[in-house]
């Protein structure tokens, strides 16, 4: 400080004193700035998982509308009979279980044009890593190579437990990862950076290794080839998309039939075994659990251990191996139907798990229309239609036993009185399905309900059986104590920490290792650090959005977690190359809170935001017609405009998928005067982002786009034999149904002519690609560049999709 | 959060004045500060960063070169990641 007069001393005083105001101002702003990108990171991840839950209800009210052909619909005549069976059966002739059981693939002859990896048997450590590093390179593995591979995998899992044991006594260090989903180079870099499998370097692989990305094949065929070679130390847990159903769903059917075209039919069907056969969970040094979903309060590992998770269904003369056991199985419910005794029929059964949250809070709302509880269909975890009915006083153990149904329910007080009037509501809208897709009126007769068979019980896992595996495989932790259904998912159940600690001290673990889930940092510890989750996808939602991670154990059982990030570089980098590991194709962070200041995360978020926000708009559009009868309510003096209040509640009714509407309106909206908003141009705008074919009106794309992956689940399971095509007929009795229990309203015209729209080259046949094609265009044409590149409209008024200075 | 935001503490603050402030603290009107300088500051004055505030701001804001901060430059660019 300055020395000398007072002047002087004032004057350094006002310095000082204008210096520190200065360092505030600049501090306070810098706050500012993080707090609203963390806000903005926030609300983007929510964004994406709300719209990923939603579609993952969207499967699940799929799976109630074929609930409904199968246990309602009885043919009564050939033309439904085809017409259904085509959707259901398994076509299966002798000479099909002939092919199955001898070498199928050593028919399958390689061209010496083939540049691919060679596999022979038995594998070799060589091979498994040659196999990495050709994949690597972009290789594709030849069918018969493929189908060789997964026969000796089948091989192999058969014999296996359900719980496979690891000591950290043989192998100093395990390695567990996450979900991998399809991505290739996420895997490429945890053998990188972490070594690839050996005596000494044990893995475990979390589940979800298919689906959604783009190499699911070769995750596959990398995974089986390492297990093979190293059986004591490469470990293998099933997730819930190792599951031919939610396949069909979300991608991976639809990979390995592009890529391997003829042979990808015998892939999939044998991977459906291959699946099913793959072990529940892992124990490391009878301390750790590791399995992909999670828990629930009923989990009984000694019967888990125990059951058959290969069982066979029935013992066909024509195939030995009969059906396996899957949380979606495969067997024809007909098939089924005919072999029990018909007083067995479709029954109801009621969640009577506690739910904590009234159904509004929930962020999933329920299926709350007459699918208040139904037995599974043959696609579902259940094989066969169960009798528990509540109605059954016996039946109230299976009937709680019927909680963890992929059908979310609101709790009845009463279970007889819902039951009477579910039987009642769903028999109506039966009917209504019933001619709306033009088949005649059937009287169906209510049918007792006796108790299950013995005979029954030993062909097929019991519902119990089944229940603890959905659980393991679709659970997911929850803060609150408790255990409640998983609506969200359609499966499994929230458990709370209080499940988790009476879980592990009944068998006397330390703690529990589960996936399943996305998370930001590509992990997380949860309740009280003694569930970890593990998530080894990263750029999961969108380049950016999150880290993946894997956790080592050393014989301490101490979790270190290493994360990491893709970047394109990364197939640059050969297994050889290992010491010249350059960080900048990488970015690694170990068990930090990784730089936020950095102009590169503020980049990465507004990319990622950019995405989620498309998403958004896109699933907006949506439900336009829905958003304008909201948008009216609103209105009563029909003036035109909502407040920006009204907006988010009238938006939020509709899309329930609780996000934080206010915050997200200046991305949403141009509002207009006063804080008032022109919601029909606001609509119309962002139908015009989307509109590009001239055939379709805008009310059906919208309906289309809504639905599609729905549309698509359908096509394929309607594609039995995976031709790629689907009769005009098909589509239209199948869209006429589903479109009538999802309370569509399209008319009969409409209907013809949206199959006839699809039918591009009016053949009669559907072209599956093709149709899914067109929404892909429409979407990439609105997602290519930036934000600022999406089709505009050149009307002045409003555009739905700026903001000032959108980057 | 929201109500954080809310509070008069993180209402925006505009850019000249974010300028005048960095020009208060760089009397000389040199253009930059030093990286001893800027840390000086956030860290012993006004309402002070932590550690790791510190770093996180330097490392977007600081040349490396010189190991200085060009604080019109920084500002312009911190602006423009915002919107």
């Amino acid at each position: 400080m300055g020395s000398g007069s007072s002047t002087q001393h004032h004057f350094a005083f006002q310095n000082a004193e204008k210096a520190f105001k200065a360092a505030a101002l600049i501090q306070r702003w810098y706050r500012r700035y993080m707090a609203r990108l963390e806000m903005r990171r926030h609300c983007t991840w929510s964004i994406f998982q709300s719209i990923e839950y939603a579609g993952q209800q969207d499967q699940v009210k799929l799976h109630n509308f074929f609930s409904y052909l199968v246990d309602h619909f009885t043919p009564s005549s050939h033309n439904e009979r085809d017409f259904l069976n085509r959707m259901f059966t398994e076509e299966r002739s002798p000479q099909d279980s002939e092919m199955e059981k001898s070498s199928d693939y050593e028919s399958i002859e390689v061209p010496d044009s083939y540049t691919g990896p060679r596999l022979s048997f038995p594998l070799l450590p060589d091979h498994a890593t040659a196999l990495v590093e050709a994949f690597r390179l972009k290789q594709r593995l030849h069918a018969r190579y493929v189908l060789n591979l997964l026969h000796e995998a089948r091989r192999h899992l058969v014999q296996l437990p359900n719980i496979s044991r690891l000591s950290t006594c043989y192998s100093e260090e395990i390695t567990v990862c996450g979900d991998l989903h399809g991505q290739l180079d996420d895997l490429i870099f945890i053998f990188y950076k972490n070594g690839l499998p050996s005596p000494e370097r044990a893995y475990v692989f979390n589940g979800d290794f298919v689906d959604r990305g783009k190499d699911s094949i070769e995750i596959l065929m990398i995974l089986f080839a390492f297990m093979l070679v190293y059986p004591k130390e490469f470990h293998l847990n099933r997730g819930n998309h190792e599951d031919h159903m939610v396949n069909l769903r979300y991608g991976f059917t639809k990979e390995v039939m592009q890529k391997y075209k003829i042979h990808g039919k015998k892939i999939l069907k044998i991977l459906q075994d291959v699946f099913c056969l793959l072990p529940l969970a892992t124990l490391v040094d009878e301390k750790v659990l590791i399995l992909h979903g999670g828990v629930s309060d009923t989990t009984d590992l000694e019967l888990l251990a125990k059951l058959d998770r290969h069982k066979s269904h029935y013992h066909d003369s024509e195939s030995e191996r009969g059906t396996t056991f899957s949380p979606f199985g495969k067997k024809s419910i007909f098939q089924v139907r005919a072999r029990l005794p018909p007083q067995i029929v479709s029954t109801l059964r009621c969640k009577t798990r506690k739910e904590n949250k009234k159904p509004a809070e929930e962020k999933g709302k329920n299926n709350q229309m007459s699918s208040a509880g139904r037995p599974s269909p043959w696609f579902l975890p259940q094989s066969r239609s169960l009798p528990s009915s509540p109605l059954h006083p016996s039946a109230h153990k299976a009937a709680r036993a019927g909680r963890s149904s992929s059908v979310p329910c609101s709790v009845a007080p009463d279970p007889k009185e819902l039951s009477r009037q579910v039987r009642r509501s769903v028999d109506l809208e039966l009917e209504r399905c019933r001619q709306q897709a033009g088949f005649p009126a059937i009287e169906e007769k209510e049918e007792p309900v006796p108790s299950a068979s013995e005979a029954e019980e030993q062909l097929e896992p019991t519902q119990e059986e089944w229940r603890q595996v959905v659980d393991i495989l679709w659970s997911d932790p929850m803060a609150q104590e408790g255990c409640k259904a998983n609506t969200v998912r359609g499966g499994g159940c929230y458990f709370g920490p209080n499940v988790t600690e009476r879980l592990l001290q009944k068998y006397s673990l330390q703690f529990l290792i589960r996936s399943h889930e996305c998370k930001p940092e590509g992990y997380e510890f949860c309740h009280n650090r003694k569930v970890l989750t593990i998530f080894s996808a990263s750029n999961y939602y969108e380049v950016g959005s999150n880290r993946g991670a894997y956790v080592k154990l050393g014989p301490a059982l101490t979790p270190h977690i290493v994360q990491f990030q893709a970047n394109k570089a990364t197939h640059k980098l050969t297994m050889r190359q290992r010491q010249d590991f350059s960080m900048n194709d990488f970015q690694e962070k170990k068990n930090q809170n990784y730089s936020v200041g950095g102009r590169f995360e503020a980049q990465m978020i507004s990319r990622v935001e950019a995405s989620a926000l498309r998403a958004l708009r896109e699933k907006l559009f949506a439900h336009s017609s829905d958003l304008l009868i909201e948008f009216k309510k609103h209105d009563k003096d029909k003036t035109g405009l909502v407040t920006l209040s009204d907006w988010a509640a009238a938006v939020e009714s509709v899309l329930h998928l609780g996000l934080p509407w206010r915050m997200l309106r200046p991305q949403l909206v141009n509002s207009q005067t006063d804080n008032m908003l022109e919601y029909k141009s606001w609509l119309e705008n962002l139908a015009k982002e989307k509109l590009s074919h001239e055939n379709i009106q805008s009310s059906l794309l919208e309906t289309l786009y809504r639905n599609r992956s729905n549309l698509e689940t359908i096509f394929r399971i309607i594609d039995s034999d995976h031709s790629g095509f689907i009769s005009l007929d098909e589509f239209r009795q199948t869209w006429k149904l589903f479109s009538s229990h999802m309370n569509i309203d399209i008319t009969d015209d409409c209907i013809c002519d949206l199959a006839r729209s699809i039918d591009f080259n009016k053949d009669g046949h559907i072209d599956i690609n093709e149709f899914l094609e067109a929404f892909r265009l429409v979407e990439q044409s609105c997602s290519e560049g930036d934000a600022s590149d999406c089709p505009r409209t050149t009307n002045t008024n409003s555009s739905a999709c700026s903001s000032p200075g959108a980057h | 959060m929201t109500e954080v935001l809310l509070e008069r503490r993180y209402r925006p603050i505009p850019e000249d004045i974010l300028l005048r402030a960095f020009e208060v603290l760089d009397p000389a009107k040199r253009g930059f500060l030093s990286k001893e300088e800027l840390i000086k500051y956030m860290t012993e004055e006004g309402e002070p960063f932590s550690q790791e505030e510190m770093e996180e701001m330097l490392s977007a804001a600081i040349d490396p070169e010189s190991n200085t901060i060009h604080y019109k430059d920084y500002i312009a660019m911190m602006v423009i990641d915002e919107n």
